[in-house]
């Protein structure tokens, strides 16, 4: 701790806003922080349950596998999180592009490459639908899209069970250039030994990075945080808070209609069914990644990590031959000390350094005198 | 101020630690005794009563053959899940692997692995069309079409003409293939079928949806359930409605609640698979490939079904269900 320097003014008022903070200090208050040491506890304690198996190449690539699936939408989940908004009908999504692909290429005979853009057009076209409701509305995200979650699914199975009679869509290994969209989708990789890794994974890397470098090094990334902190604050020093909204629940869509895309060409049909009861893992990522409900604050990196603790659990369970039935347990047990943890974290790292506890709750009565005024004043909000 | 962090950490390991030392127990390591280690993948939701009978004969089977057990089902009827949950037990290379195949596409990349593993593999319960294609040694369980066109004849025989089937399980082919194979039966005597789909986790939710449909259309004469959580609220939602006995109902598969209404006279039929065996039967035939080099069924299923109780036979079963076995 000799490299902390405090520059010695005499007697002056020093601003806590500058204080330098340590090194240390600096890791531990990284939003992901908190799911990069979930990750390597949960990877000890399969570890040493599983054992050999754990350490395989073959166990190693089951759990990847399963974790980059889970990130191909909840990365984008993240972004929407820090930008303040919620998608429940994220799951949904996964079997509602994959039935479209689906129909077009086999019911309508449509070349592969024209069902992929085409379910891609609708999915983006969910996406705006979504975007739009919430911010015209003003509703909370979670009731628009627990409605467009619901109103989806239904839509699936009508109209699967309309076209084809059966709760599946199959034949699509059949439709020409189904070739194509598999290698896009559901190739593999590469091996090792026995072990295959497939070409998920590659989006899911190329997700974390791109997502990460438009958050972190971009002003579309600085939008992100800013609407998500607070949206008139945000629109009033210019931030283009709607189109950042709608853009958000497109850049959502896009990913569930990758994820979709992957299931279908893994599976070779599309079901009904497919995804639903996702979105709580996605937003579970999330969470564990570092992103707060409430908005503005988050990282991609940190869900990515969010997601191998996922993927880490489920096939951890069944590898280290427990009852599977302790599956839901268990993560929920994951997902609450990872938030204890992460909010215990950041408590102390946004106030070690800083002014005594008399400063800030000097403060915190100063803010809630203003609070009253505005609150005695009328209306504090009902602008647009 | 340290001290706040250190509260943090040590409260996520102690919860981690508790739901460990909770969980781990009992379980030994894979190379315990001289048991064969057999891994089973079923798409049993553990909610439904089907697979704890199914689980029964599992666990009486390896208790009596000495077997190392492992079993695991996807929390809910999520295809690409089951799929890695094969792929989880293919890692752990079992001598021999017993799986359900409610849908081959979602899962056929999963079993050739297993395949090219070289791990022995039998299918149960739904899979009967593609077991041979992933290499498994046999089938164990009931042609779901033929099952179906059986139930469609013994609800035609009784006169139905106008027949829902409830569908708990939405996405399930075997399931499906039930409906089809009545709707055969029935549309080849004139009559017709429609599908109503419910949710096995949603009982009430269920029996208001039977309940209107019937409302809506009071031609409807027959209730086709496929499994005892569609059974469960159609005899209530046909109680509600004060129309018991007058609409006839069958189901597949048993539960005491079916029996009893066998028994009652409230329900024709039930289509028995008897799925112990099917939870039975192939730890054996693993044990005694992996010792003996044994194969069962000579490239034929092994069928467990369909089998009927009905008022003739209600009576004997209900005494078995008793000890959760059929």
């Amino acid at each position: 701790m000799t490299t902390t320097v405090v520059p010695a003014i005499p007697k002056a008022p020093t601003d806590e806003r500058v204080a330098r903070s340590s090194p240390l200090m600096r890791l531990l208050i990284r939003p992901e922080f908190g799911a990069l040491a979930g990750a390597v506890v949960v990877w000890l304690l399969f570890a040493w349950q599983a054992g050999g198996v754990w350490l395989s190449w073959q166990g190693t690539a089951t759990y990847v596998d399963v974790s980059a699936k889970y990130g191909l939408t909840a990365l984008a989940i993240a972004l929407l999180m820090i930008g303040g908004e919620f998608d429940l009908s994220s799951g949904v999504m996964t079997g509602t592009t994959g039935m479209f692909a689906g129909l077009f290429a086999v019911n309508s005979g449509m070349h592969v490459v024209l069902a992929l853009v085409l379910s891609l057009v609708l999915a983006v076209a969910i996406g705006v639908i979504n975007g739009v409701m919430v911010v015209k509305s003003r509703l909370p995200s979670f009731i628009v899209t627990l409605g467009t979650f619901f109103a989806l699914q239904g839509f699936n199975l009508w109209l699967t069970q309309r076209v084809t009679g059966l709760t599946n869509v199959t034949g699509i290994d059949a439709a020409s250039g189904y070739e194509l969209g598999r290698r896009l989708f559901a190739s593999t990789m590469f091996h090792i030994g026995r072990a295959e890794f497939s070409i998920s994974l590659l989006w899911f890397v190329a997700m974390a990075v791109l997502g990460s470098w438009v958050l972190m090094r971009t002003k579309v990334g600085n939008w992100i945080f800013a609407v998500g902190g607070n949206r008139d604050a945000a629109r009033m020093v210019g931030v283009p808070a709607s189109a950042t909204k709608v853009g958000l629940f497109v850049a959502v869509a896009v990913c569930g209609w990758v994820h979709g895309m992957v299931v279908l060409f893994e599976t070779s049909r599309s079901n009904v069914i497919e995804g639903v009861g996702q979105e709580f893992y996605f937003i579970i990522a999330a969470v564990l990644g570092g992103c707060l409900l409430t908005g503005g604050f988050g990282s991609v990196v940190g869900a990515a990590f969010g997601c191998l603790i996922l993927g880490m659990t489920r096939q951890g369970i069944p590898l280290a031959g427990w009852d599977p039935n302790l599956n839901f347990l268990f993560l929920g047990a994951i997902l609450l000390a990872a938030a204890f943890a992460n909010e215990a974290i950041r408590r102390w790292a946004s106030t070690a350094g800083r002014p005594s506890q008399r400063k800030i709750e000097e403060a915190a009565h100063d803010a809630a005198v203003e609070q009253d005024v505005i609150a005695a004043t009328g209306d504090g909000g009902g602008d647009e | 101020m340290s001290r706040k962090l250190r509260f943090g950490v040590l409260a996520a390991a102690a919860l981690l630690a508790g739901s460990t030392t909770a969980t781990a127990g009992g379980q030994p390591s894979p190379n315990a005794a001289e048991g064969a280690t057999i891994a089973v993948v079923t798409h049993g939701q553990a909610s439904d009563p089907f697979w704890s009978v199914f689980k029964r004969g599992v666990d009486d089977a390896a208790a009596a053959m000495g077997s190392n057990v492992t079993y695991s089902a996807p929390a809910t009827f999520d295809m690409v899940e089951m799929a890695s949950l094969i792929d989880a037990a293919v890692a752990t290379n079992p001598d021999g692997l017993v799986v359900s195949v409610p849908d081959f596409d979602a899962l056929q990349p999963s079993l050739a692995a297993a395949n090219e593993a070289g791990i022995p593999i039998i299918t149960v319960n739904s899979g009967s069309d593609n077991y041979q294609e992933i290499g498994a040694i046999t089938h164990i369980g009931q042609d779901e079409t033929i099952a179906g066109a059986a139930a469609g004849q013994r609800l035609v025989d009784a006169g139905a003409t106008n027949v829902i089937c409830i569908n708990q399980e939405v996405g399930n082919a075997g399931l499906d293939a039930r409906c089809a194979g009545a709707a055969e039966s029935i549309e080849a005597a004139g009559g017709t079928l429609e599908v109503v789909q419910v949710d096995l986790n949603d009982a009430a939710g269920a029996q208001s949806t039977i309940s209107s449909t019937l409302q809506a259309d009071d031609t409807i004469d027959a209730v086709l359930a496929l499994g005892p959580t569609g059974a469960a609220p159609a005899l209530a939602a046909l109680d509600e409605l004060g129309t018991t006995g007058d609409t006839l109902l069958g189901t597949f598969d048993l539960s005491p609640e079916v029996i009893q209404a066998i028994i009652d006279g409230t329900m024709l039929f039930a289509v028995d698979q008897q799925q112990y065996l099917q939870g039975y039967l192939p730890i054996v035939f693993l044990t005694l490939n992996r010792d003996n080099l044994n194969t069962v069924g000579g490239g034929q299923p092994v069928l467990t079904g369909p089998g009927f109780v009905d008022a003739s036979n209600a009576e004997q079963v209900l005494e078995l269900t008793g000890s959760g076995s059929r």
